[in-house]
C-alpha cells in the first residue's frame, strides 16, 4: 500500500517554517518584512539623485530577487546545523528539489511586500511595455533561481553557523557590492569594471537597465549577457544536482 | 527479507576516524532494537547510515530488502528519524512542528493536523500543543520530537537517545508508549541508560569503538557472555567458598559472575557458610561492563596519569 503524497504539501511546510510561522509567532520578523520596503525606497530617493529614479527602482527589484539567495544560504544552515531538520528531512520522503522550492518560496514571502512597492512604482516612473516587462520578470526570475540554488549549496557545505556568516559575507560582497546595479557599469573606473563582471548580477543588471532605455550597449554584448546569465543559472543547477550535500558523503 | 539486515557496514570520517568497523547484524520489521556502547562508540553514525543521511564507506544495509545506498528514496517512504541533536525549532508550537512535518511527508493539511493533535495528546503534551518551542521544558520539547515521527506513516522509526533529559515519570511514559507499539513498529534506538534497554528491546546491540561486540536478547547476552548469574555478597571478609574463585571487590562487598550451574553450587555452599549474599540473574550492567572491560582498561593503561 503505498501512500500518496502531494508535493504542494511538501512545499507548503518549507513555507510555514521558515516564514509563515515565523512572522506569526515572531512579530519582529513580520515587522522587518514589513519596513523592508522602506529600506528600498531610501536607496531609490537617494540614487534618484541624479535622474537615476529607473535605474533604482529597477536596481531594487534585482537585488531583491539576489539577496533572497544570501538569506535562504542563512536560514538553511540554521535548519540544517542548530535545528538538524534538513536531516529529519533528508530522511523523509521530500526531495532535496522540493526542499529548496519550498524554501525559495519561503524567501519569496519575506520579500513579497517589497516586490509588491517595487511594481507599483515600476508602473508609475518606467511604466514598461510587455515587452520590457517580460524581460525584467525574466531576469528576475533566472537570478532568483540562482541565487536560491547557490545559498543551498553553500548551506549544505557548512556544519555550523559561523562558516554560513563567512559565506554570507562573501556571497554579499560578490551578488551586491560589486555590481553596478543603481548605476551604469560605466561608474565603474576602467580597471575595476572587470572585476565587476566577476559577479553574476552585473549580467542581469545590464540586461534590464539596457531593455528600459538607461543604457544602450550592442546586441552582441546583450547576448553575452543572456548567455552568461542562463549559463551561471545551469552550472549552478548542475553543481547543485551533483554535489550539494544533500546525504552526507 | 523484511527487517534490517546490515552486512559488514564500515565508516571512516575524513580517512581517519575509523567510526564503524565491518558492522553486520539483522533483525525482523517488527519490535525494538536497542543499541549502546559508550560515548563515541559509532551508535550515532550507524543510525545516520541506516536512516540515508550518511553514506558508508563499505558494505551494504537493506530495509525491508531495499537497499539503503543504492535506492534512498523507495527507503525514506518507509522511515522515520529523530536525530541525537535535533531541536524543536524555538518559533514554532508544538503543533506546528509536528504538522510541518507531516507535510513534509506529504500528507493533506487537514489530515496532518489531525494526526499531529492526537500524537501531541498520546505523549501527553497536548495541553502545550500551542505553547512556543523556546517556552518548553527540555524534556517537553524532547517528547515533542518523538511525537513528530510517531505522527507519522513510517512504520520503521530511529530514535537517538530517544530519553535523554526525560524525567523518570515521562521516561517511563515513553517506554509504556513505545511497548505498546512494538507489535506493528520496528523501533531503533540508541541509550545510555542501560535499564531502557533491558525493559524495552527485543535486541540489543552492544557496540564498543564502531565493533559490534555483540547482540541478542537479553538472555543470550547472558549466554554469549558465558555468565548468567550474579552472586553479591555484602561483607568484607570473602567467603571460604568464593576463595579461589576471581570475584570484583565493591564497597562492602564482593561480586562473582559465573555459569547458571556454578552460581547454584556456589549459593548451596554460601547457605552452608551463612554468608549475607544475594543471587541474581547478570544485568545488563554487567554485561556490558564485561564486554567493554577489555577496551577500558586499556585506555586507562594508556592514559596521562595526571591526578586532580
Ligand atoms: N562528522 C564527523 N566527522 C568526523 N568524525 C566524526 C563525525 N561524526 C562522528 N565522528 C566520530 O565518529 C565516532 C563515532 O561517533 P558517533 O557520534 O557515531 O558516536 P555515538 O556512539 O553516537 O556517541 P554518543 O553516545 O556520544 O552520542 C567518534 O569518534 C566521533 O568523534
Ligand atoms: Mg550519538
Amino acid at each position: 500500500m503505498v501512500m500518496k503524497r502531494s508535493v504542494g504539501s511538501q512545499l507548503l511546510a518549507s513555507v510555514l517554517v521558515n516564514s509563515i510561522y515565523a512572522m506569526k509567532n515572531y512579530p519582529v520578523m513580520f515587522i522587518n518584512t514589513l519596513l523592508a520596503p522602506f529600506s528600498i525606497l531610501i536607496v531609490i530617493i537617494l540614487v534618484s539623485h541624479g535622474g537615476l529614479l529607473q535605474v533604482g527602482i529597477e536596481g531594487a527589484l534585482i537585488m531583491t530577487t539576489i539577496t533572497a539567495g544570501i538569506g535562504l544560504q542563512a536560514d538553511l544552515s540554521h535548519l540544517k546545523n542548530d535545528m538538524k531538520l534538513q536531516d529529519m528531512v533528508v530522511s523523509s520522503p521530500t526531495t532535496s528539489l522540493t526542499y529548496v522550492a519550498g524554501m525559495g518560496l519561503s524567501e519569496l514571502v519575506f520579500s513579497a511586500p517589497v516586490m509588491a512597492v517595487l511594481a507599483v512604482l515600476a508602473a508609475i516612473f518606467i511604466h514598461p511595455t510587455l515587452v520590457q516587462s517580460l524581460i525584467i520578470v525574466a531576469v528576475m526570475g533566472i537570478s532568483f533561481i540562482f541565487s536560491i540554488v547557490l545559498g543551498f549549496v553553500l548551506s549544505t557545505f557548512t556544519s555550523d553557523v559561523l562558516q554560513s556568516w563567512g559565506f554570507t559575507g562573501i556571497l554579499s560582497v560578490v551578488l551586491t557590492t560589486l555590481p553596478p546595479v543603481y548605476y551604469p557599469i560605466s561608474y565603474i573606473p576602467q580597471p575595476f569594471q572587470i572585476l565587476a563582471y566577476i559577479s553574476p548580477t552585473t549580467y542581469a543588471a545590464e540586461i534590464v537597465q539596457s531593455a528600459i532605455g538607461f543604457i544602450s550597449i550592442s546586441t552582441f554584448n546583450l547576448a553575452v549577457d543572456w548567455v552568461v546569465l542562463v549559463g551561471v543559472c545551469i552550472a549552478l543547477v548542475v553543481i547543485a544536482y551533483k554535489k550539494a550535500l544533500w546525504r552526507e558523503p | 527479507m523484511r527487517g534490517v539486515v546490515c552486512k559488514g557496514i564500515s565508516k571512516t570520517y575524513d580517512r581517519k576516524t575509523y567510526a564503524l568497523r565491518n558492522m553486520s547484524f539483522s533483525f525482523p520489521d517488527r519490535g525494538i532494537v536497542a543499541m549502546i556502547g559508550r560515548n563515541g562508540a559509532g551508535k550515532t553514525t550507524l543510525m545516520r547510515i541506516m536512516a540515508t543521511e550518511l553514506m558508508p564507506s563499505k558494505g551494504s544495509a537493506t530495509i525491508n530488502g531495499i537497499d539503503v545506498v543504492k535506492e534512498p528514496g523507495r527507503v525514506r517512504e518507509l522511515i522515520a528519524i529523530v536525530p541525537q541533536e535535533a531541536r524543536v525549532m524555538p518559533w514554532l508550537t508544538p503543533r506546528q512542528t509536528v504538522l510541518s512535518y507531516l507535510l513534509y511527508r506529504g500528507f493533506g493539511y487537514h489530515e496532518a493536523l489531525t494526526r499531529a493533535r492526537r500524537s501531541l495528546g498520546k505523549l501527553g503534551i497536548g495541553k502545550f500543543e500551542n505553547v512556543l518551542g523556546h517556552k518548553l521544558s527540555g524534556g517537553t520539547k524532547r517528547k515533542v520530537l518523538v511525537a513528530t515521527v510517531l505522527a507519522s506513516e513510517a512504520k520503521i522509526i530511529f530514535l537517538d537517545e530517544p530519553t535523554t533529559g526525560l524525567d523518570p515519570i515521562s521516561r517511563a511514559e515513553v517506554w509504556r508508549l513505545l511497548q505498546r507499539l512494538k507489535s506493528n513498529y520496528l523501533i531503533f534506538l540508541t541509550t545510555h541508560y542501560l535499564e531502557e534497554a533491558e525493559l524495552l528491546a527485543d535486541s540489543i546491540g552492544i557496540i564498543d569503538r564502531g565493533k559490534l561486540l555483540a547482540m541478542g536478547s537479553i538472555d543470550e547476552l547472558r549466554k554469549k557472555a558465558g555468565q548468567q548469574y550474579s552472586i553479591r555478597v555484602t561483607q568484607e571478609v570473602k567467603p571460604r567458598s568464593l576463595r579461589g574463585y576471581k570475584t570484583t571487590k565493591f564497597e562492602g562487598g564482593h561480586q562473582l559472575m559465573t555459569s547458571e550451574k556454578k552460581a547454584f553450587e556456589l549459593s548451596d555452599k554460601l547457605i552452608r557458610e551463612k554468608a549475607r549474599f544475594t543471587i541474581n540473574p547478570v544485568s545488563l550492567e554487567d554485561i556490558f561492563y564485561r564486554f567493554a572491560k577489555k577496551s577500558i582498561e586499556s585506555e586507562e593503561t594508556s592514559g596521562g596519569g595526571d591526578e586532580w
